[in-house]
């Protein structure tokens, strides 16, 4: 398609550039807060017999890895002489961050979000606002992500000349997941090198969540020929019981097309969609960026799955031992530590990319908390 | 071959001195009866060639019209097999040609079990499967909005190999060079969209249709259908552009949902 091509092409210009590298690099440190700590856990490395440390995107400005990614995508946009970004969102976190980075940029932003979303999202949405982006709530099928970037795409097709497409994650059509991916990568690459200083030595496990895929392709990237280090992506299982409603396409789908990609995809024999859910509003999604289904298939990443309780329990066992508030997208990271303990040798060194903070989660974690 | 049925069409329409017509109607829309009565409406009432939709559940290139006769046959249980299994039935004299997003075809014959093949041949495959029973239910081509160039391979060689036409999409950003690359597989006609954007009727075309159409004429040897925002034949008058045909959608569902008939809405056109 013409649009992708021309982004193809201001990829290949713009950003092996001095000027975008040097500007990037500025933002990233100056507005963002990179580079984010490595923290240790002790209290939760002595009850697993693990060593567990945080890779903390929690800390980036807007609470989330997101603005990598906003910010690299803003910049090329501007740069590419674009006035407006198009932007879906799920959780709102991918929302807030791009409509603070078309702030910073002088750029206008214009945010899809599914209206299911929109009611369990609130405070995002009012911020996304105070930003200056316009939040379009999309009424159509599931009311959830996926339309989200229908609704964007659509809005797209319309207005490439003059807006760039936003894309949150490492997903839909080529080049958005090379492009998400190489924003992202600078976890997995800071994160190497922040192990081999604080600690001497590489991770045993690096564990990251997975919904569109692009904190965790961004966390792995920097390992993935470190062949040592195990690699493992956790899946959102849903509620998880056999036959719910899930958010796992790379253990629970199966290949198809959606959005441009070719990838593992949850779908019904005749190949329509299928509603996803997740307690996690970020992982709620039908679909995988294609990288992943490739890493699954070649084995290098092993994909796991948490369901919603674990998830939820990870959410409390952080906050309470190490007084960190993790995001449900990253709890469920945790989730799977706390439940494959005994399947990693003892003392293993294990990295959890704690991609966001929790607090936009706490209305979520009131409503499923049993009374005290 | 099922590819030149396309292209013979409509040059016929265009012998008769007029525009070629070929009107799109979802699958299975507005209910499972309806669908073949209007079916047969528009064959008895001048259409020379007609698209049927395959309801998907996320037409991100369709405005709301057509996305919602998307949902409303999928809640009706529509699927590829009920479409083609009640054309080989109904056998419509008419050519058909099916528009379809990608996944309801590659699943269509996709085997559920991981046979160890490479990706590209279970695709292709596939397809194969697919193209063979569409032969057999008279359609003689696919439009899939959402696979482009860059990926088309797979699906027009599957369709090729059974005759079958792949239908290509350009548009006011598609540019000569881009439209040359497309020119040495695509058959059957060439599928000219008016406007950026989705689906759906619009007020007036906008001018830079000519210079798309004029673009086009240069690279496809292939007639030129134009479609996107047409209702009536006032806008082609309008604008004064001259495509070989017109491909009329949103307009015509609309029409149906309220009651209206097929043949009706195609009178101003065969004027």
């Amino acid at each position: 398609m013409p649009p992708l091509e021309e982004l193809e092409r201001a990829m290949e210009l713009i950003l092996p550039g001095e000027a975008f590298k040097v500007e990037y690099a500025n933002l990233l440190a100056d507005w963002a807060g990179r580079p984010t700590p490595m923290t240790f856990c002790p209290r939760l490395s002595e009850s697993l017999g693990l060593g567990v440390y945080l890779k903390r995107e929690d800390l980036l400005h807007t609470g989330s890895h997101k603005v990598n990614n906003t910010l690299g995508q803003a910049l090329l946009a501007k740069m590419m002489g674009k006035v407006a970004l198009v932007a879906e969102t799920g959780a709102g976190q991918h929302g807030v961050a791009t409509a603070a980075a078309a702030a910073r940029l002088g750029l206008e932003a214009i945010v899809f979000m599914g209206a299911v979303d929109v009611d369990r999202q609130r405070l995002n949405v009012e911020r996304m606002k105070l930003l200056g982006a316009r939040v379009v709530p999309v009424h159509d099928g599931t009311k959830t992500l996926k339309d989200a970037i229908n609704e964007a795409l659509r809005y797209w097709l319309t207005n490439q000349a003059t807006t760039h497409y936003c894309f949150g994650t490492a997903a839909g059509p080529h080049p958005f997941p090379t492009l998400v991916r190489n924003f992202q990568a600078i976890i997995g690459t800071e994160a190497r090198g922040q192990f081999l200083s604080q600690v001497g030595s590489l991770p045993d496990f690096v564990v990251a969540c997975v919904g569109g895929g692009s904190n965790s392709i961004g966390a792995f990237h920097g390992f993935l020929s470190d062949l040592e280090v195990n690699l493992i992506g956790v899946e959102a299982a849903g509620t998880g019981e056999p036959g719910c409603y899930n958010s796992a396409p790379i253990n629970l789908g199966w290949p198809g097309i959606l959005h441009g990609q070719f990838s593992m995809l949850l779908q019904t024999g005749d190949g329509q969609i299928m509603p996803s859910h997740s307690v996690s509003a970020g992982l709620d999604y039908p679909g995988v960026g294609p990288e992943h289904a490739f890493l699954a298939k070649q084995g290098r990443v092993k994909y796991r799955m948490v369901n919603d309780a674990q998830a939820l329990g990870a959410f409390r066992a952080l906050s309470a031992l190490e007084g960190i508030i993790p995001a449900l997208e990253s709890a469920h990271a945790l989730a799977y530590v706390l439940k494959a303990k005994d399947e990693m040798p003892k003392g293993s060194l294990v990295m959890v990319n704690l991609s966001g903070r929790g607090d936009k989660d706490m209305d979520i974690y009131l409503s499923q908390k049993a009374p005290d | 071959m099922s590819d030149q049925t396309l292209t013979q069409a409509i040059s016929k329409a265009r012998q008769k001195g007029r525009v070629a017509l070929i009107p799109f109607l979802t699958g299975g829309y507005p209910d499972r009866e309806l669908f073949w009565t209007a079916l047969t409406e528009l064959t008895d009432s001048g259409a020379d060639i007609i698209e049927i939709g395959v309801p998907f559940s996320d037409p991100v290139a369709d405005g709301p019209v057509v996305a919602a006769a998307s949902l409303k046959a999928l809640e009706l249980g529509v699927d590829l097999k009920w479409i083609l299994e009640g054309l080989a039935r109904a056998k419509p004299k008419t050519p058909l040609v099916l528009m379809s997003y990608a996944n309801p075809l590659v699943q269509y014959a996709w085997p559920k079990t991981d046979p160890g093949l490479a990706l590209e041949t279970r695709l292709f495959e596939s397809l194969g499967l697919l193209a063979k029973d569409a032969l057999e239910a008279g359609v003689s081509g696919f439009i899939v909005p959402d696979v482009p160039l860059e990926e088309a391979g797979p699906f027009q060689k599957a369709f090729s190999q059974c005759g079958l036409a792949l239908v290509p999409l350009v548009g006011p950003n598609t540019s000569l060079e881009r439209m040359e690359k497309y020119a040495p597989w695509a058959s059957g006609y060439v599928y000219v969209v008016s406007v950026l954007g989705t689906t759906g009727v619009r007020e007036g075309l906008p001018p830079e249709t000519v210079q798309t159409l004029e673009r086009a004429k240069k690279a496809f040897k292939l007639p030129l259908a134009l479609g996107f925002g047409l209702r009536h034949p006032s806008q082609l008058q309008d604008l004064g552009a001259s495509p070989d045909a017109v491909i009329i959608g949103s307009a015509l569902l609309k029409h149906l949902a309220e009651g209206g008939r097929a043949s009706e809405f195609m009178a101003p056109w065969l004027a």
